[in-house]
């Protein structure tokens, strides 16, 4: 089970979800995306493309760390993770 | 409708009413977000507006009130194995030089939407995807045939025939990588069979049979940019816009000049009157009664993308653009910079509106012959429909 956190950003499309605590089934970053389009339907293409491959802008970090695998997604999450779901920033 | 305004701006969408005999704003949706074309379905009176979220993608999103409240629609995606030929990037110098690549499609930008025989939405995107829906919106299919055209080197689902040679190229409106977009949608009002795309930077495609087919419509063209200025493809069409009740009367507003058909398409002519700044530009309207008379919002030039010696004005022809007005009158005439972008500008009967990328709107209820300020302090407007 992973604890899944996302930026405010996401919330003003998916207000259903503010204030829920996210804990999903998963054993990688590709799994937890495919929990929260089953929570949120419409959540998978807001964070990747229609290919799967994670949007330029979109961070996922599995607590410090960002995840390598941007196309696929299938960096392990263990059990207890945090998965935190962020815009990037590009300075501005 | 007249009295009515939708405007897609870089931060939401508002509404322009005219109420009481003035012209009044409101925001109505989408606030701060990219709001790159919002228009109603005058069938089912859906109002559909097209975002960019940037960080989170393009996507659709429709209101059935009205424009009470708004969700989003079902998603336009790219299909699995859609791909096009992109241009080959700068190489390094151990590198041997590149060709053009086939990369995988996905939605990169929705550009503009337009309706057709009652319940059919078509929406053109970038990178130059045509995606239609025949049930009022609730799904959209990719139209393979001009998908898969010739001139963007065939088919690349199957591969089957394809070529390396692609005569689409990019248009920097893709914010992103360089890639082709569809940024006109007409359907003839005599027939919805008939609909013509124009993309950035390829040119015009017609289909007479609904999309199963597609033949090029750039005869007459001319470019200032190419080897060959009469080359079939590669033009930059700005936009292009038909004559509803003579509607073999088209305009186009190209990177190379203004030019009209008066043949429903079949050859184009350069009338663009450089002398008298009329030539470039992005919007055209068509008149929607005389297929001779058009407006424009002309631009400096290319490589000065502002009002021309900091003076706006709308020009008009009534006579096929032999002869150009200029219209001045309500509109500033000292230190304004502005740029009106292809979709910003529209009429409806005798109304005219216009917004420009620094927030200005500004409304003719008399053919252009004066115009009202009606805001100031909008963000960059994107898009400007009456209805």
């Amino acid at each position: 089970m992973a604890t899944v956190e996302l930026t405010r950003h996401l919330y003003q499309f998916f207000p259903q979800l503010e204030g829920k605590e996210l804990v999903v089934e998963a054993t990688t970053i590709a799994e937890v995306v495919r929990e929260m389009e089953r929570i949120a339907p419409g959540f998978a293409f807001y964070v990747c493309d229609e290919r799967g491959r994670l949007r330029r802008h979109v961070n996922i970090f599995v607590d410090e760390l960002s995840v390598g695998d941007r196309a696929k997604l299938s960096d392990p999450v263990q059990p207890g993770s945090r998965v935190f779901i962020l815009q990037a920033l590009s300075g501005g | 409708m007249s009295d009515r305004i939708l405007v897609g701006t870089r931060k939401g969408t508002f509404f322009v009413e005219k109420l009481g005999g003035r012209w009044t704003v409101r925001l109505a949706g989408h606030l701060g977000q990219g709001v790159n074309f919002v228009a109603r379905d005058p069938s089912t009176k859906t109002l559909w507006a097209a975002l960019g979220h940037g960080h989170w993608g393009a996507k659709l999103s429709r209101s059935t009130d009205d424009g009470a409240t708004w969700s989003d629609a079902t998603q336009i995606k790219y299909p699995e194995g859609a791909k096009y030929l992109a241009p080959p990037d700068p190489t390094e110098d151990s590198v041997a030089p590149g060709e053009a690549t086939l990369r995988d499609a996905t939605l990169l930008k929705l550009w503009c939407i337009g309706f057709g025989a009652p319940g059919q939405v078509h929406v053109g995107t970038i990178p130059g995807g045509l995606f239609t829906s025949n049930d009022g919106g609730d799904s959209f299919e990719l139209n393979r045939a001009l998908w898969n055209h010739e001139s963007r080197g065939g088919d690349h689902f199957t591969g089957i025939g394809a070529t390396k040679v692609t005569h689409w190229f990019g248009t920097p409106a893709a914010e992103s990588e360089f890639a082709p977009g569809i940024h006109s949608i007409v359907v003839d009002p005599r027939n919805p069979q008939r609909i013509l795309v124009a993309i950035s930077t390829a040119g015009v495609l017609e289909t007479t049979d609904g999309g199963a087919t597609w033949r090029g419509r750039n005869k007459g063209m001319l470019n200032d940019y190419l080897p060959d200025p009469a080359a079939e493809w590669g033009h930059d069409a700005h936009l292009i816009a038909q004559c509803p009740a003579q509607p073999d009367h088209f305009w186009q507003q190209n990177h190379s000049g203004v030019f009209y058909s008066a043949d429903n398409a079949a050859t184009w002519k350069r009338v663009s009157k450089p002398d008298q700044g009329i030539h470039f530009g992005f919007p055209v309207c068509a008149d929607t009664r005389v297929g001779t008379t058009a407006w424009l919002v002309p631009g400096k030039a290319d490589s000065q993308r502002t009002a021309i010696d900091g003076a706006l004005f709308v020009a008009r022809t009534e006579d096929g653009g032999e002869t150009w007005q200029q219209l001045r009158e309500g509109l500033p005439q000292q230190n304004a910079y502005d740029v009106v972008l292809r979709h910003a500008f529209h009429n409806s009967d005798d109304a005219l509106a216009f917004g420009s990328s620094t927030g200005n709107l500004y409304v003719s209820d008399n053919r252009g012959d004066s115009w009202r300020s009606v805001a100031n302090n909008l963000p960059p407007i994107y898009s400007v429909r009456f209805a």
